[in-house]
């Protein structure tokens, strides 16, 4: 097998527990992977939960990551994807004075171009939110640099599949 | 008894709603849960628990330990001789974190083990309080499943859950940590068994083309080789497994922790693979044209250097953990599902046959064994006893019908390589994690389980004094088990890598050892010292033959070695013979 490694989001349709984040964190730090975001929500099934994690490593990887993980008690199905099978956006947020709203000319126009929102606007300064790829929101954040950024975080990432994920079917096959 | 026993259990899940405590909720789960004995150590933060465990004296027995990893090592113990679930009880704070070692060894020897532990009262958790520390967050990566419970009112679920997660599928070691005020709140009890977790799906079904492609495998092969493992003894399946090799003929091998699921004595039992394994199913497996993993998972151990590692051969491989497929070794053929329902479905598939020729090759492989070291192991001639006799003698003695109970290092390879056994789960020791002080606990458990059975712990010097406190436990129940320790003043294992590996440099493996039998005396266990040969006959004899707990000291040569040998990093075929 290839020791090309790639970018990875992994799927993992879990039951509601605290203890779980800690189980599945620990199963990439064990094995010295860096994971580089970990998201948690719900899912589109009612009392399931779902991970989004980002993660590098080869195939073989993240083929045993995935064992791991299925293994763990409480966790219904996990799923790896390379970038080109899902559809993936992160977000972020910039707090920027509101001065150079109004003096600086340039930012309303990238703040337009770059499809970004404007969340609020105080006296003192105001909030910019941006959803997109990495890319979008690199460069964003090096336009808006220059101006100075009082605050910036960004989320790590969510994802959907273009194919089904058939979890549904697995869940509903499975008597309750 | 049975009977009796399911018409008890079944009366008590259909017990009408009755208000009692959290605490008596725990043992009344035990109880439908039908746990006999548990092993444990009282303390704060889990003592309403043990006042009910006092009025319960007469349905439940707790055995009080000498220190809480004893408790999870008498639980293993339990468990690994009677295929039941073995259960620890502990206070929080350190009573919690002592039992991590046997938690541990617990998982990575798929041992069925529920531990039960107190913690503060809820409204003081996170806040540093006396004794509490996290022991759900300290246990997450050492068992299968672990939970906090706040509430009464879920003991009962949980506790289900916990018992179910513990034996099914790959069984392994699971954590209740349960907080003072939800042991001391009232609530109505009512407890049914878990039959079933949506996201946990113990056992796959089995595939019936992955079962066709491994017989047409294994009936075009010429020189198949197998390896079982625990998987066989965990899933009961001994006697499909029996029936499998006998009708395809196949040379089959143990791992250390797949010791006794076939007779030692049977003809295709060839010997036990990995690293002080026999030479014979070690080399061969670099020339087998098929190698057949059964309930195994290719521990490093077992497999030496993986890149020269039956690199010839198509690989089959029959396992209940699909995340063991692929792990350490690519299988051609993988068949998921319980060793006991994968190969009974095979069964009928295979062809008869006797690969006469392949045989003789394993014979051949013995003979050489033999000459170079087993001669000399067992039938030693110059000064000096040998471990290798003190077991022969055991053999002798017990005819293979004994529980072998072996503690880790130089003893436990020459245990399990000499031991006789002709029972299933006959082999207990520590083989994943190596855990010294695990034999003299864990001998203590499996004798109460099999009361029936002569128990023999095989221990060294050195992990004998990693829990030799039991032996007040041993004491206190008058729980008969034999213990040898076989001293040879030195942690012997890392002083043969010494020897081997760093120049003869021993650096802290020299003993200074106190008077042993004085100090199994001091608990009132009878026992003696051997040191001379013509001695060893008769103290085994003596041991053997005496009523209660006895213990034998045997001086054995101080330097002595066990081969052959599969060094670190080097390939199964290069197994060393001195
Ligand atoms: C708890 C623990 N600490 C350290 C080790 C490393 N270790 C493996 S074998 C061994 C020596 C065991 O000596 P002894 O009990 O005297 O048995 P012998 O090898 O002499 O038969 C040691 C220290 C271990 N396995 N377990």
């Amino acid at each position: 097998m290839s020791k090309k490694t790639n970018t990875y989001t992994v799927s993992v349709y879990t039951e509601n527990n605290i203890g779980l984040l800690n189980r599945i964190s620990a199963i990439f730090q064990r094995r010295h992977f860096n994971i580089e975001s970990l998201n948690s929500s719900l899912s589109e099934i009612e009392g399931v939960s779902r991970f989004t994690i980002v993660v590098e490593m080869t195939e073989e990887q993240i083929k045993k990551i995935i064992g791991q993980i299925e293994k763990q008690v409480e966790v219904i199905k996990a799923y790896y994807h390379r970038d080109e099978d899902t559809i993936y956006q992160e977000s972020c947020l910039f707090k920027i004075k509101s001065d150079l709203l109004f003096e600086e000319r340039q930012i309303q126009n990238i703040i337009k171009e770059s499809n970004a929102r404007i969340v609020t606007v105080n006296k003192e300064y105001f909030v910019l939110e941006k959803s997109g790829r990495r890319i979008e929101i690199e460069l964003l954040h090096r336009e808006l640099s220059a101006f100075g950024i009082l605050q910036f975080t960004r989320s790590g990432r969510i994802a959907v599949t273009k194919e089904p994920m058939e979890i549904s079917q697995k869940l509903a096959s499975i008597k309750q | 008894m049975k009977e009796t026993q399911t018409i008890e259990r079944k009366q008590e899940s259909i017990v009408s709603a009755t208000v009692i405590s959290g605490a008596e909720a725990i043992v009344k789960c035990l109880l439908a849960e039908g746990v006999d004995v548990l092993y444990g150590y009282p303390g704060g933060a889990i003592m309403p628990v043990y006042d009910e465990l006092y009025k319960y004296e007469a349905k439940i027995h707790h055995v009080l330990t000498r220190h809480e990893q004893g408790a999870t090592h008498s639980a293993q113990g339990y468990a690994r001789i009677s295929g039941k679930v073995g259960v620890a009880m502990a206070t929080s704070g350190p009573g919690a974190t002592n039992l991590i070692t046997g938690i541990a060894d617990a998982q990575i020897d798929s041992t069925p083990m529920v531990c039960i532990t107190g913690q503060v009262a809820s409204h003081l958790l996170g806040s540093d309080a006396f004794q509490e520390t996290d022991i759900v967050g300290i246990s997450t990566p050492v068992t299968k499943w672990n939970h906090q419970i706040t509430k009464a009112s879920e003991i009962p679920e949980v506790i289900a859950k916990a018992f179910y997660i513990a034996k099914s599928g790959r069984p392994g070691p699971v954590l209740i940590d349960i907080t003072k005020d939800a042991q001391i709140e009232k609530f109505d009890f009512e407890y049914k068994k878990c039959t079933g977790i949506r996201s946990y799906n113990p056992e796959p079904a089995v595939d019936a083309a992955a079962i066709s492609q491994a017989a047409q495998l294994i009936n075009a092969a010429k020189k198949p080789l197998v390896v079982w493992g625990q998987g066989v003894i965990l899933g009961e399946a001994e006697e499909e497994f029996k029936a499998v090799i006998e009708k395809a003929g196949i040379p089959s091998a143990w791992t250390i922790l797949g010791a006794s699921a076939l007779a030692t004595k049977h003809p295709l039992n060839v010997g036990m693979v990995g690293m002080h394994g026999n030479y014979a199913p070690n080399v061969l497996t670099n020339e087998c044209d098929l190698l057949i993993a059964i309930g195994m998972r290719f521990d490093d151990r077992v497999t030496g250097d993986l890149k020269k590692y039956a690199k010839q051969a198509k690989v089959i491989h029959f396992e209940i953990d699909p995340s063991e497929i692929d792990k350490n070794v690519k299988a051609d053929v993988a068949v998921l599902g319980s060793a006991k329902q994968s190969l009974a479905l095979l069964l009928p598939h295979l062809n008869i046959n006797t690969h006469t020729e392949w045989h003789q090759k394993f014979k051949d492989l013995y003979a050489v064994e033999y000459e170079k070291v087993i001669k000399k192991d067992l039938y030693p001639t110059k000064e000096g006893l040998t471990m290798g006799e003190v077991i022969q003698e055991i053999n002798l003695l017990t005819k293979g019908d004994a529980a072998i109970v072996s503690d880790v290092g130089q003893h436990q390879m020459i245990a399990c390589r000499y031991s006789e056994f002709n029972k299933t789960k006959s082999n207990i020791t520590s083989g994943g994690l190596g855990t010294m002080g695990f034999a003299l606990p864990a001998a203590i458990g499996a004798k109460m389980a099999a009361p029936d059975r002569d128990v023999i712990a095989i221990i060294g010097d050195g992990g004998y004094q990693m829990t030799i406190q039991e032996l007040g436990t041993i004491f206190q129940t008058k729980v008969p088990v034999k213990i040898v320790v076989l001293n040879n003043e030195f942690l012997g294992m890392v002083r043969q890598w010494q020897e081997l590996f760093f120049d003869k440099r021993y650096a802290s493996t020299e003993l200074i050892n106190p008077n042993f039998v004085a100090i199994a005396k001091g608990y009132h266990i009878e026992g003696q010292k051997v040191t001379k040969r013509s001695e060893l006959k008769g103290a085994v004899a003596e041991m053997m033959a005496c009523d209660g707990a006895y213990f034998l000291e045997v001086c054995v040569e101080k330097q002595g070695n066990v081969f052959p040998m599969i060094p670190t990093g080097a390939s199964v075929s290069d197994m060393r013979l001195s």
